[in-house]
């Protein structure tokens, strides 16, 4: 990130709502009326959200090569979280894609992958902590750098998940949106370079009212000797939750069952 | 980077000198203070039996086994000889000293009733599950651990291999009677064990069985 994108100057006091409809540029084909909100993530930032029920999500990497690592608490009992291996071994997968659900730990769907341009989203839960941000790519803190400062992904999603009074305890295995690793006969991982391009998305529905936590620092595997995370674009539409002919509900099953264990906490 | 092939490794140690010899049944919960310097061993008693193991430093319980950081570290998904279990703050916990089953699990989890709902029908929910049996453990032992330090657990001796295109499959066993699994300590630990009680899918050969734990003290220099 350059120092001057975010040296930025106060809004006038005529207009003090500096939001400006991001969206326009990387989602243009959302419905105006139903769109909630917008950012722009930069390239190692990190933020959170508490958000409902049938609020959706776009995902947008604006950068060749971005990551966004991001996880999933129930906003009511935040003891109840994402899971990877609960998620995985239903579905029977190690990547996710249209159609897929990330569930929580009690049997519920935390959020669904509505739509997907890309295929494949890594969800084996690696996460670049500081160790290995400093082996990688050096010290680059913040005297020296601002906001130009390396950021890791583990440290950004504590940071997150801590304004809301989890701790490392709590924090699970992530989903790193538009990265793809693949697994060998022997078990070894290989990073897939060059897999997400500019402009490639991916739809989340929420299922449950969740927090939200992500991280855009880079993926732990990924070889480029650089710290250049790419941006990611977010915007928050009303897409309401998922009807009876929903495309991840009839993707297979157990995801009929998650959601229909996720209806169950909205009954009335 | 450590590839994750199998690696056998047989264990000089002899079972008559270990300090603690313990036959958990099928089904059960188990919670043991580990040594740092102590060696560990599982016993996949009868076969193809899922043991779902997480460990916890016992001087500071909130670092635990971490799946993320030592998949990363090993650069692979399985483990065997040579692993070396990594907590999340990044300090190795244990180290596979021999194993003579060859591949562990890293990524199927501990069964739960409500993932139970979500893979089988809605109306298993009142069987049995490890994640009932890591709850009954921690909330009899009352050492400060719950439900949120349920993190990604390794399933000794179960075969889940992920394929080239991405799908998670269920192979049959690689293990079975007698094999063992013997982890070097290199803290003071929690060991948090549920010894499956899973009926409904082929992981413990839908016929759960009982796991052996020896504890041999670190040779005396």
């Amino acid at each position: 990130m350059e120092h001057a994108e975010l040296a930025l100057n106060n809004p006038p006091a005529t207009e003090p709502l500096d939001a400006p409809e991001h969206w326009r540029k990387f989602a243009p084909d959302l419905d105006v009326d139903n769109v909630l909100f917008s950012e722009l993530i930069p390239g190692g930032g990190h933020w959170s959200y508490l958000l409902s029920r049938g609020v959706s999500l776009r995902l947008t990497a604006l950068d060749a090569g971005a990551n966004l690592a991001l996880v999933l608490y129930s906003a009511r009992e935040k003891l109840e979280r994402y899971n990877q291996p609960d998620s995985l071994k239903a579905q029977h997968t190690a990547h996710y894609t249209r159609g897929h659900v990330l569930m929580s730990d009690m049997g519920r769907a935390l959020a669904s992958l509505t739509a997907d341009s890309l295929g494949w989203h890594d969800p084996l839960g690696l996460l670049l902590d500081n160790r290995l941000l400093h082996e990688k790519f050096g010290d680059h803190p913040y005297q020296s750098f601002r906001n130009g400062m390396y950021r890791s992904g583990r440290d950004g999603l504590l940071i997150e998940i801590g304004k809301y009074g989890l701790s490392k305890r709590d924090l699970v295995a992530p989903v790193n949106f538009f990265s793809k690793v693949t697994v060998d006969d022997e078990g070894r991982f290989h990073f897939v370079p060059n897999h997400a391009q500019a402009g490639d998305y991916v739809d989340l529905r929420l299922d449950m009212d969740v927090l939200v936590a992500f991280s855009a620092a880079p993926h732990p595997l990924d070889p480029n000797p650089v710290y250049a995370p790419g941006k990611v674009g977010l915007a928050a539409w009303r897409s309401g939750p998922a009807p009876k002919d929903d495309f991840c509900r009839c993707f297979r099953p157990e995801n009929a069952r998650a959601l229909h264990n996720s209806d169950m906490l909205y009954l009335a | 980077m450590t590839a994750t092939a199998i690696r056998i490794q047989e264990s000089p140690l002899d079972p008559a000198a270990a300090l603690l010899d313990h036959t958990l049944p099928a089904g059960e919960p188990y919670l043991l203070a580990i040594e740092q310097g102590q060696t560990l061993r599982i016993v996949d008693v009868e076969g193809n039996q899922a043991v779902d193991v997480i460990f916890y430093n016992r001087d500071d319980p909130a670092e635990h086994y971490s799946a993320s950081e030592t998949l990363l570290r090993q650069g692979g998904i399985y483990l065997t000889t040579g692993s070396v279990l990594y907590s999340d703050d990044g300090n190795p916990m244990l180290r596979i000293v021999a194993d003579t089953c060859g591949r562990h699990d890293t990524l199927g989890g501990a069964c739960a009733a409500e993932s139970n709902t979500v893979r089988y029908a809605l109306q298993k929910k009142f069987m049995h599950s490890c994640r009932d049996n890591y709850l009954t453990a921690l909330q009899h032992a009352d050492i400060g651990l719950g439900k949120r330090d349920l993190v990604p657990n390794i399933n000794f001796f179960m075969n889940v291999p992920v394929t080239e295109s991405g799908q998670l499959t269920f192979a049959d066993g690689v293990s079975a009677p007698g094999k063992y699994v013997e982890l070097r300590a290199e803290m003071n630990l929690w060991m948090l064990v549920s010894n499956c009680p899973q009926l409904n899918n082929p992981c413990n050969a839908y016929n759960p069985t009982p796991a052996r734990f020896l504890l041999w003290d670190a040779p005396s220099q």
